[in-house]
């Protein structure tokens, strides 16, 4: 009989459950929204209790958090940071702006709808989202990876050509060195 | 060579104790520090989840040999220093490659891993690291000099430059060198705040300010290794400050509660108190516990 199956979905299972519990977020203040992340780290909410935890830096970080609108500019900047995260990482998009726009949804500068471009794995939706509301992001995504759904990072490697055309559509100096798996 | 059998397992298994006492204590600084921030904080496993997931991610980029280097160093100086700490009194089962001059040996390992780290954080180019390696040797050089007044202390009242011996010594008057030389273990454990690097003196990591600093290249197993190395090493340091002053522990139980008692001096320190700039730090250690390193030599050669 062959126990190499079972052995690599114990140790699947178990992994997703340890990544599940153990989630450092790297929350750039993209937009408004970052006011809401002191909130829930802090003593009221205590996202740590669930396991979420602040993350220093992108080489560090599981899950990024789009919080809020993003210019140009700082999609940029933001596509360069998912880049340099390492594999297993997540993607939370934040707010009404990074649902379809938000108020912005006219505004010449700013991306309408971050699915675009990056692979989002739970958007919160709200303007803004309260603490209650990102910890049940949170852990609707805790469930995504038990349940080993949350895929973005693969989905973002098969469909890299789909995403770099969209983000070059957007982002007219491209001097972006390769994606670097 | 059953005798070798025996001394691999040992080691092995007081690796293994090491491992699990340290990232436990992580544990509990973590709820200590929520609970006195008003939080409910992680459960006390919570380092063993992240250690586990850091494990488990992937590494796709490295900078160079000296970045490989790196947290690999942490961990040799971390468990050479394991090694020849005694972590029972007169026990086979933990290894204890103990020798005359240990002490001396053993100041000087357990300033090798940062140093390596410091080359490792070199090679990656990011100047947060570099500004962290830095500020880690500035403050190294603070703490390092009451660290070694106080052993100096020890090593001139006792003749002996041996950790064993130490605790003979304090086995054949029956009283702890907490009480015999008082000024040597304020000045040891004035020091040992600067080498947990906790708050205050957390100026190295300070991720709000530097983005973990010599870390802030290092992911996934980098961070594993890092973290575990750490961990070991908090128990080095607890474990050496119990067997020079409190005279060694002669179960696993005794150890654990005289460790754990150390250790919640820096972290009781460290959750009231902000963070130190590096001259601060520096300055902090030059003043009293610099001061009473010079009261232990003076009360050793004198009294």
């Amino acid at each position: 009989m062959d126990y190499g199956i079972y052995q690599d979905k114990l140790t699947r299972i178990v992994t997703d459950i340890a990544r599940s519990h153990s989630l450092w977020i790297l929350a750039y203040g993209t937009g408004c929204g970052a006011i809401e992340v002191p909130a829930t780290m802090t003593s009221r909410y205590d996202a740590e209790r669930l396991g979420v935890r602040g993350a220093a830096t992108p080489r560090q970080a599981d899950v990024l958090m789009i919080t809020g609108y993003l210019t140009v500019k700082t999609l940029k900047r933001v596509i360069r940071v998912y880049e340099q995260m390492q594999d297993p990482k997540y993607v939370i998009g934040f707010g009404s702006c990074a649902v379809n726009g938000g108020m912005y949804w006219d505004s010449y500068n700013t991306i309408k709808q971050l699915d675009l471009y990056l692979p989002v794995d739970v958007y919160i939706s709200g303007c803004m989202p309260r603490p209650e509301a990102v910890l049940e992001g949170f852990a609707k995504l805790q469930e995504q990876i038990r349940a080993g759904e949350a895929r973005g990072a693969t989905k973002y490697k098969d469909n890299l050509d789909y995403y770099r055309g969209n983000q070059k559509k957007i982002i007219k100096n491209w001097d972006f060195p390769d994606y670097n798996w | 060579m059953e005798g070798i059998l025996m001394s691999i397992l040992g080691a092995i298994a007081t690796f293994l104790l090491a491992f699990v006492v340290g990232m436990t204590y992580g544990g509990i600084r973590r709820k200590v520090i929520a609970r006195v921030q008003n939080r409910y904080g992680p459960p006390i496993y919570q380092n063993f989840i992240d250690a586990f997931k850091l494990f488990s991610k992937t590494t796709a980029v490295h900078h160079g040999a000296m970045h490989l280097l790196g947290p690999a160093f942490l961990m040799v100086s971390a468990v050479v220093a394991l090694m020849i700490i005694p972590v029972l009194r007169d026990n086979i089962w933990f290894t204890n490659l103990n020798f005359k001059g240990d002490l001396i040996f053993l100041i000087y390992i357990m300033t090798f891993g940062p140093l390596g780290m410091a080359l490792g954080a070199g090679q990656t180019g990011n100047p947060n690291s570099a500004i962290g390696v830095t500020r880690g040797l500035s403050q190294m050089v603070g703490f390092e000099i009451p660290w070694v007044m106080a052993l100096v202390a020890l090593m001139i009242k006792y003749n002996t430059t041996s950790v064993v011996d130490l605790m003979n010594v304090q086995n054949e008057v029956g009283q702890w060198l907490i009480f015999q030389n008082p000024f040597a273990f304020v000045a040891a454990i004035l020091a040992s705040l600067g080498m947990f690097r906790y708050a205050p003196f957390n100026i190295v990591g300070a991720p709000t300010e530097l983005a973990s600093g010599p870390a802030s290249e290092n992911g996934g197993k980098f961070l594993f290794t890092m973290m575990s190395a750490g961990s070991v090493f908090a128990f080095v340091k607890l474990t050496l400050l119990v067997d020079v002053f409190f005279g060694g522990a002669s179960n696993l139980i005794e150890l654990v509660i005289k460790t754990f008692l150390l250790y919640m001096i820096p972290v009781m320190y460290g959750v009231v108190n902000p963070r130190y700039r590096t001259e601060q730090a520096v300055t902090y250690f030059w003043g009293w516990p610099l001061l009473f390193g010079f009261l232990a030599i003076i009360y050793s050669v004198y009294f």
